[in-house]
């Protein structure tokens, strides 16, 4: 089987998981939606300031919901020796990393897709720049966010102050993404939409390539020591 | 990994260079230091707009130059710990991290004070002051994570890992930040600063200065590290006495 069938395997067993018990993306869902409706209170309804701020509150809400979910992604496997399990099986460990990927980002994917109509409705923005633009953005965010978020996630689930270790860790690293995803969106809402959104996706595109393939070849030396 | 702990007394063991040889290089670093100082505060000459506070700039400069040698000292150990697993690498990073967050401290801390006189405000969201920040917090969260893990392999590993995602992440930080700010007009553009030939030397000797400065912190660091191994091992053969 190929790498990315195996990957797949691995990503289906998670996702499985989480459809029968949706405890996680639940309380990731509240979690993002509470952010939204708290943010509504720092500005005045309507004003400029809330206009210009949607896009950062939109990404606080989607990366914070991020962070927590990805906090969960590698905690479950600790129970009942599953991490062991999982190591024990005859594929390479990229392939338990990229299954680990992609099933969280397709979950980041899937709370994204519910707050956003929320967001839209409370901030009344318009995607003055086309859906399909931002759509990109959001995908290529999320690519970049989850992939260095599975890494740190797998290396923070056994340590006692995982909860604080993770946003530590992951925030400075993924500065680029969070400085591209809230200025290209930016851009995107504009009224006149501004076409320098562009040179952030390509800037998206240089991290996500660079951290799907560093975070893939590092995998391994995380799990090692993790069983 | 088994042979982790004899890695340790091994490296320990060692000779750790020959006393001659540091003292030799405490001797060189205390003159350069000296001569840098001399140097900065009477040999350069006073800048005509800016006045003394200019004069900081020498030890700003070295220290950004400093951070970024030891950064990718930190990047090298690292690289090398994963691939070979010889305790000594994790402590090259280790200690060149530690200096590394140091000195770029330094620069967060001069810069300001240059800045409030010169700009007119102790801190501008400028691209570099901005990029220095983020490196900053990202090899404080380095040293924090190797805290937060007993010595062991595991520790060594997640370390190691994270210095090389957060060294690969440095360049696109940097582009990052500057598109950031350049979509916005800029209050205050970097200094037009056209150096004299006299602090161009002095620069120069403030740089020689600290990279001597970093060779003998990072020795005395591993000297550190040494001695700490070599009790653990002699505690341990003490407790297998007993």
């Amino acid at each position: 089987m190929s790498i990315l069938r195996l990957a797949a395997w691995v990503a289906w067993k998670d996702l499985r998981l989480e459809l029968r018990t949706r405890q996680n993306f639940l309380t990731t869902l509240l979690f993002a939606f509470i952010i939204i409706v708290v943010f509504n209170f720092a500005f005045d309804p309507g004003s400029r300031a809330a206009r210009e701020s949607a896009p950062a509150i939109l990404w606080v809400a989607f990366l914070f919901a991020g962070i927590l979910s990805l906090a969960n992604a590698f905690a479950m496997e600790r129970e009942e020796g599953c991490m062991l399990g999982l190591l024990l099986a005859p594929v390479p460990r990229g392939v338990i990393f990229l299954g680990k990927f992609l099933a969280n980002l397709a979950f980041q994917t899937a709370v994204e897709t519910l707050i956003l109509p929320i967001f839209v409705v409370f901030f009344n923005v318009r995607f003055a720049g086309g859906f399909l633009p931002f759509l990109l953005v959001v995908l290529l965010v999320n690519v970049g966010f989850v992939a260095v978020g599975t890494l740190f996630s797998a290396m923070t689930m056994g340590l006692r102050l995982r909860e604080v270790l993770l946003p530590i860790l992951l925030f400075p690293v993924i500065v680029p993404v969070v400085i591209a995803g809230v200025k290209a969106t930016a851009l995107l809402f504009q009224a006149p939409a501004a076409p320098g959104w562009i040179h952030w996706v390509k800037l998206l595109a240089g991290f996500d390539l660079i951290f799907v393939v560093v975070c893939y070849a590092v995998f391994r030396f995380v799990v090692e020591e993790a069983a | 990994m088994t042979t982790d702990t004899q890695h340790a007394d091994t490296w320990a063991a060692s000779p750790a260079g020959g006393r001659a040889g540091f003292t030799a290089l405490a001797a060189l670093t205390a003159a350069a230091l000296v001569g840098a100082l001399y140097m900065v505060f009477l040999y350069a000459p006073r800048e005509r707009e800016m006045g003394e506070v200019q004069r900081i700039f020498y030890f700003h400069v070295a220290s950004a130059w400093l951070a970024m040698v030891a950064f990718a000292v930190v990047f090298a150990g690292s690289i090398l710990y994963l691939w070979r697993g010889r305790l000594r690498h994790d402590r090259w990073a280790a200690a060149a991290a530690e200096i590394g967050v140091l000195f770029t401290t330094i620069v967060l801390v001069t810069g300001p004070l240059w800045a409030r006189p010169v700009w007119n405000t102790w801190w501008t969201w400028d691209p570099r002051l901005t990029s220095s920040l983020v490196l900053w917090l990202m090899y404080l969260v380095y040293l924090v994570l190797r805290g937060s893990l007993p010595e062991s392999p595991r520790m060594r590993q997640f370390s190691a890992v994270y210095a090389v995602v957060a060294f690969a992440d440095i360049p696109i930080v940097f582009f990052s930040i500057r598109w950031w700010r350049s979509m916005h007009p800029v209050v205050v553009s970097s200094q037009g600063m056209n150096l004299e030939p006299e602090m161009v030397h002095t620069l120069v000797a403030a740089c020689v200065a600290f990279t001597l400065l970093f060779a003998l912190l990072f020795r005395l660091r591993l000297g550190v590290e040494r001695a700490r191994l070599e009790a653990q091992r002699l505690r341990r053969i003490l407790l297998e006495r007993e």
